[in-house]
C-alpha cells in the first residue's frame, strides 16, 4: 500500500512535469487559449441565423405616397437595406444576379387597395429561396414590415384596422431574438469538447511516439497516477480557456448572462472532466498525434455541431436521431450553458443534465485507465 | 552464480503472429547478458515482458525471485531503458533526473547522493540545464542510463543503448556498464550489432522469435576455430571474386572485408585452392572467429541459402571521370550548421560511403546530393549534372532507395513496380521489358501478385531495389540499407550491390553500422558536420595499428579517427 507521502512525492514529480511541458511547449497553450478565440470569434461572427441588412427590392408601379411610405418601412428597420426598381423585369435581373435577397411588387392599383377598408392589400414577395431557411427568415420579415406599416398607415387615417385582433408576439429569454445569444453558448460547449479531448489526446499521443510512455509504465508510478497528473494539470490549462471563451461571449458577443458565476464553473469543470477524459480514452488507441488529432475532431466536434442542440433542434429530430443524441455528453452541456447564460439558473434543467456529465466522467475515467493499463500488448 | 531471471518455456504472441515461443534461459546476476538477434527477433517483446510491460502467454517467469504476476514486489529494482532512451525532451538533465527521483520516491539525502554520483559517473554534471531533447545521441543514451539507474537497480534492462550513437559514446557506456556489473547488477544489453555480442559475458541469441543459441560468446565462436580465414584480395574484381568462393561447397561463408576476403569453411572440409580463386601468390592467413561467423553458420544450416541471381545491369558504365562530386557543401538549419563544408569525389562503379552516428550530418548530406534538400552553399555534381541548375535531369539518372523502402503496401508487387516505373517516365515496350527484368533478376515471380505489405523482409528489400533500378539508373542511393536485418539477407543484398557497381553503377550508402560499412570500396566519416576523414577502410583501420592492437576493427578507427579530430580542434581553439 502506498503512503500518503509516497503519493503526493511521485503526483508532485509528474504534475511539475506536466507543466514545465505545458510552458515549454507552445503547441497546448495555443489549443488551449488561442483556438477557442479563433473558433468563437470566426463561427460566432460567421454562423447567424438573423437576417440583418438584407438587400431587398422593392418595386413600385404605383408611385404614390404610400409606396414611398412602405419603402421608407423598409429603410427604417434594421434587417433590410430596400432598393428601388420600376419593373419587376429589372428586380428579377437583380434577383438572379444576387444583388438582391428578394422583392416586393406594389402594382399600379396598390394605393387604392390600400385606402379600401374591406378587401386586402395584394403584396408580391419574391424570395431567393435556394437557402431554405434563410428564405423563410427573410418572407417572415417582410411581411411584419408591410403588415406593421399597414396598421400604422389605417391608424394615421383613422380607418378601422382590418383584423379586430393583434397578436403581440414577447419573447422569453431572448427578447430581441438574436441567434448570437443562443449559438454562443453552445459554440462555448463545442470549443470546450474540443480543446478538452485535443489536449490529453495529442499529449498522450506524444508520450507514445517519443517513448516515454514505455518508461512510465516500467516505473513505480501507477497507471491512475500518470493520468491523474495529465488530467490535473490540463483541467488547469482547460479552465484558463473557458474563462476565454466565456469573456469572449460575454464581451464580444455581448451575451447576457443571468445564471450564476458558480454554477456555471461547477457544471463546466465536470465537463471539462469528461472531454479530457473523452482524450485520454482517444489515446489509449491512438498512438500516434495525427491520428489523435483526427479522432478528436471526430468524436468531438462533429457531434458538438450537429447532434448538441447547437445547430438544429433535438425536438425536430427523428426520434432515433434523438438517442443517438443522447450518448454525446456535448448535448447536456449545451444545454446547460445556454439555460445559464440566458434563463438563470434553473436547477430542474440543470440537474438532469450535471447529472448525466457526472456519470460520462466516470465511465471514460474509468474506461481509460483500464485500457491504457494493457495497452502495451 | 544466482539467476536473477529465469525464463521457462516462455511464449507470447500478437494476434496470430507469435513474438517469443519456448525461450528458455537464466540470466545471471553480476553480469552482461547480450540479447542479440536482428530486427523483429523479438528482443523487445522479450525486454517488455521481463521489466512487466507485458504478460507471458506461455511459460513461466521468474523476475528478482517473484513470479511474473506479482510485478509490485520487483518493480522497484528494474532500471528500464527503452529504445530512444525514454526521455522528455523538453525538461533539463536535471528536470528528467528529479522526475525519476520523484517517481521512485527517494528522499533528499538519497537524491543528492545519487544525482552527484551519477552525474559523476556520466560526465553529464557540466550541463544540467540543458534541455535533453538538445543533447547529442551519446549524452542522451547516458541520460537515459541514468535515469534507469538512480533508484539502484538490481536488475538493469537496456533496449538497444548503442543504436545510432558514435562508437566513442559506445565504448564510454560500455565502460559505465562494465562497472555497475561488478557491484552485482543483472545487466541485459539488447543490440543488433552482432559485434558487440563478444563483448557480454553471456549471450541469448533470438532469431524469428526462438532462442537460436545461448552461452559463453568465447564458447560459441570457440568451434569455428580453425575455420576463418582471411585472403588479400586482387585490385579488380572483388566482388566476382568472392561470388565464386561462397559458391564453392567447401565454404560455409565468403565476405569482403576492406582489401581480404573472409572466408568461414563447412565443419571437417579443407582450405580450397587460393591460388585458383585469386591468383597466383595469394595467401590465406588464419584468423579469429568472430561472433557474426558463428551466426550465420548457424543460420545457414537451418536455411539453406537462396542463391542470388546477379543482376545484369545494362546502364552503359559513365564516362571516365567523376560519379558524384561534393565540393564544400554545407547546409544551415537556422543556426545550426548541420553540414559544414563536405567534400569528396567517388568515381563510376564505386562503393561509397557515408559512415558515422545518427545526427552527424549524414542524410542532410544524402538528402542535398539527392536534390531533396538545396545546399546553404557549396555544390553538388551527380552524373556530370550540377544539382543546383539541373535537378530533374540529375533525377533521371538517380535511383533511391530508403530505408523504409517507400513501397505501398497495398499494391501487388507488379503494380509496384509499374507505378514505379510510370513514375520514372517508362512507357511502351521499354516499361514492360524493365518490369520482366526486375521480376526475374530478383527473383520476385512467385509472389508477383501478393502485396508487398505482407512480403517478409528480405521481398520487401529486394523488390525496393528492383524499384529503385527500373530507369536504369547510374548511381544509386542507398539510405541504411541493412541495418537490423540478419547477416544472411545482408550477405544477399551486397552480394547484389556488388554485381551492380561491377556493371559500373555508382553507389552511395549511408550508414551507421560498422558491419555495413565493411562491404565499401571507400569511406568517408561524418563527425559533428564534418567529414573527418576519408580512404579505403583498410587504409584507415591499418593507421591504427598498434602493438596492442594487430588487428584494429574499423570501430577502433573510428574511434580514434574522433580523437584526433576533438584534439585538433582543441588545439586550434586554444591557438
Amino acid at each position: 500500500m502506498t503512503s500518503a507521502r509516497t503519493f503526493f512525492r511521485r503526483f508532485g514529480g509528474l504534475l511539475r512535469k506536466e507543466f514545465v511541458q505545458i510552458v515549454r511547449d507552445p503547441s497546448s497553450i495555443a489549443i488551449a487559449l488561442v483556438m477557442p478565440v479563433v473558433l468563437l470569434l470566426l463561427i460566432g461572427f460567421g454562423i447567424s441565423l438573423d437576417a440583418r441588412n438584407v438587400r431587398f427590392g422593392i418595386v413600385d408601379e404605383n408611385r404614390s405616397v404610400e409606396s414611398a411610405g412602405l419603402f421608407q418601412a423598409f429603410a427604417n428597420t434594421p434587417y433590410f437595406r430596400p432598393f428601388s426598381f420600376l419593373t419587376s423585369r429589372a428586380a428579377e435581373a437583380a434577383l438572379m444576379r444576387d444583388d438582391i435577397a428578394g422583392f416586393v411588387v406594389l402594382r399600379s392599383d396598390f394605393s387604392r387597395r390600400v385606402a379600401d377598408p374591406i378587401r386586402a392589400a395584394d403584396i408580391a414577395i419574391v424570395v431567393n429561396g435556394v437557402d431554405a431557411n434563410n428564405a423563410r427568415i427573410v418572407t417572415g420579415y417582410a411581411q411584419g414590415v408591410v403588415a406593421t406599416w399597414l396598421l400604422g398607415h389605417r391608424r394615421d387615417r383613422a380607418q378601422p384596422a382590418l383584423a379586430p385582433i393583434t397578436v403581440e408576439n414577447r419573447y422569453w429569454f431572448n427578447p430581441e431574438i438574436r441567434s448570437t445569444n443562443f449559438i454562443v453558448p453552445g459554440l462555448i460547449a463545442m470549443v470546450m469538447t474540443m480543446i478538452g479531448a485535443l489536449l490529453t489526446a495529442l499529449v498522450v499521443a506524444r508520450e507514445w511516439e517519443r517513448g516515454t510512455m514505455e518508461a512510465m509504465l516500467a516505473s513505480p508510478a501507477s497507471m491512475t497516477e500518470i493520468l491523474l497528473g495529465k488530467l490535473v494539470a490540463y483541467f488547469v490549462l482547460g479552465l484558463g480557456g473557458l474563462g476565454v471563451s466565456v469573456f469572449i461571449g460575454l464581451v464580444v458577443f455581448e451575451v447576457p448572462f443571468r445564471g450564476s458565476a458558480e454554477v456555471l464553473i461547477a457544471v463546466s469543470s465536470v465537463f471539462l472532466i469528461v472531454s479530457l477524459a473523452m482524450g485520454l480514452l482517444i489515446s489509449t488507441v491512438a498512438r500516434s498525434q495525427f491520428v489523435a488529432a483526427q479522432l478528436a475532431f471526430l468524436v468531438t466536434f462533429m457531434p458538438a455541431l450537429i447532434l448538441s442542440g447547437l445547430m438544429f433542434d433535438i425536438e425536430s429530430m427523428p426520434r432515433w436521431v434523438q438517442a443517438v443524441t443522447t450518448v454525446f455528453p456535448a448535448r447536456y452541456f449545451v444545454s446547460s450553458l445556454q439555460t445559464l447564460f440566458l434563463a438563470g439558473t434553473v436547477w430542474p434543467v440543470l440537474l438532469p443534465n450535471l447529472a448525466m456529465l457526472v456519470g460520462f466522467a466516470v465511465l471514460f475515467l474509468a474506461l481509460a485507465i483500464a485500457r491504457t493499463r494493457r495497452s502495451l500488448e | 552464480m544466482p539467476a536473477s531471471v529465469t525464463l521457462t518455456n516462455l511464449g507470447k504472441s500478437f494476434g496470430a503472429t507469435a513474438a517469443l515461443t519456448d525461450v528458455t534461459a537464466a540470466i545471471g546476476a553480476g553480469q552482461i547478458t547480450g540479447l542479440v538477434g536482428p530486427d523483429g527477433a523479438g528482443k523487445t517483446t522479450l525486454l517488455r515482458l521481463i521489466a512487466g510491460l507485458l504478460t507471458p502467454d506461455k511459460g513461466t517467469l521468474e523476475v528478482l525471485g517473484h513470479p511474473a504476476t506479482n510485478r509490485d514486489a520487483v518493480r522497484r529494482d528494474i532500471g528500464y531503458m527503452p529504445q530512444r532512451f525514454g526521455l522528455y525532451e523538453d525538461l533539463t538533465i536535471q528536470e528528467n533526473l528529479n522526475l525519476q527521483a520523484d517517481l521512485h520516491d527517494l528522499d533528499a539525502a538519497a537524491r543528492s547522493e545519487r544525482f552527484a554520483t551519477l552525474l559523476q559517473f556520466t560526465g553529464l554534471a557540466p550541463f544540467t540545464r540543458r534541455l535533453a531533447g538538445q543533447l547529442s545521441g551519446g549524452m542522451k543514451q547516458k541520460l537515459g542510463l541514468a535515469c534507469a539507474l538512480l533508484p539502484r537497480p538490481k536488475l538493469l534492462l537496456l533496449d538497444e543503448p548503442s543504436a545510432g550513437v558514435d562508437p566513442a559514446s559506445r565504448r564510454e557506456l560500455w565502460r559505465i556498464v562494465r562497472t555497475m556489473a561488478g557491484t552485482g547488477v543483472a545487466i541485459v544489453w539488447s543490440t543488433a550489432y552482432l559485434d558487440e555480442a563478444e563483448r557480454c559475458d553471456s549471450f541469448l541469441l533470438l532469431d524469428g522469435g526462438r532462442l537460436l543459441a545461448s552461452g559463453k560468446p568465447a564458447d560459441f565462436t570457440h568451434r569455428l576455430e580453425g575455420r576463418t580465414f582471411l585472403i588479400d584480395l586482387p585490385e579488380r574484381q572483388r566482388h566476382r571474386v568472392q561470388r565464386e568462393a561462397a559458391s564453392l561447397p567447401s565454404v560455409a561463408d565468403a565476405t569482403i572485408q576492406g582489401r581480404s576476403l573472409r572466408l568461414v569453411l563447412k565443419e571437417g572440409c579443407a582450405l580450397p585452392d587460393v591460388a585458383e580463386l585469386v591468383g597466383a601468390g595469394a595467401l590465406a592467413r588464419p584468423t579469429r572467429p568472430r561472433f557474426e561467423d558463428a551466426f550465420v553458420s548457424l543460420l545457414l544450416a537451418e536455411r539453406p541459402p537462396v542463391a542470388a541471381p546477379v543482376v545484369q545491369t545494362t546502364s552503359a558504365p559513365s564516362a571516365d571521370g567523376i560519379a558524384i562530386e561534393a565540393r564544400d557543401l554545407t547546409r544551415d538549419f537556422g543556426k545550426f550548421r548541420a553540414v559544414d563544408k563536405v567534400s569528396f569525389t567517388v568515381k563510376p562503379g564505386e562503393i561509397f560511403g557515408l559512415l558515422g552516428p545518427n545526427g552527424a550530418g549524414k542524410s542532410t548530406t544524402f538528402r542535398m546530393l539527392c536534390g531533396l534538400l538545396a545546399p546553404s552553399a557549396g555544390s553538388a555534381h551527380v552524373a556530370g549534372v550540377d544539382l543546383g541548375r539541373a535537378r530533374a535531369t540529375a533525377r533521371e539518372r538517380i535511383g533511391y532507395m530508403s530505408q523504409k523502402f517507400s513501397l505501398y503496401g497495398t499494391l501487388s508487387v507488379r503494380d509496384n513496380l509499374d507505378f514505379f516505373s510510370g513514375v520514372y517516365g517508362l512507357a511502351g515496350r521499354r516499361r514492360s521489358s524493365r518490369i520482366a527484368w526486375a521480376i526475374e533478376s530478383f527473383d520476385l515471380a512467385a509472389v508477383a501478385d501478393l502485396d508487398a505489405g505482407s512480403l517478409p523482409l528480405g521481398f520487401k528489400q529486394r523488390l525496393a531495389l528492383g524499384c529503385a533500378l527500373l530507369h536504369e539508373p547510374q548511381v544509386l542511393f542507398l539510405d541504411e540499407p541493412t541495418s537490423g536485418v540478419d547477416p544472411l539477407m545482408r550477405r544477399e543484398f551486397w552480394s547484389r550491390i556488388g554485381a551492380l557497381a561491377e556493371g559500373g553503377v555508382t553507389v552511395l550508402v549511408t550508414s551507421h553500422f560498422m558491419e555495413e560499412a565493411e562491404y565499401c570500396d571507400r569511406l568517408g566519416i561524418v563527425y559533428a558536420g564534418r567529414m573527418i576523414a576519408s580512404g579505403s577502410p583498410d587504409a584507415m583501420k591499418q593507421r591504427f595499428v598498434t602493438a596492442d592492437l594487430p588487428e584494429p576493427t574499423l570501430e577502433d578507427a573510428f574511434v580514434g579517427l574522433i580523437h584526433e579530430h576533438d584534439a585538433e580542434r582543441q588545439g586550434a581553439a586554444a591557438a
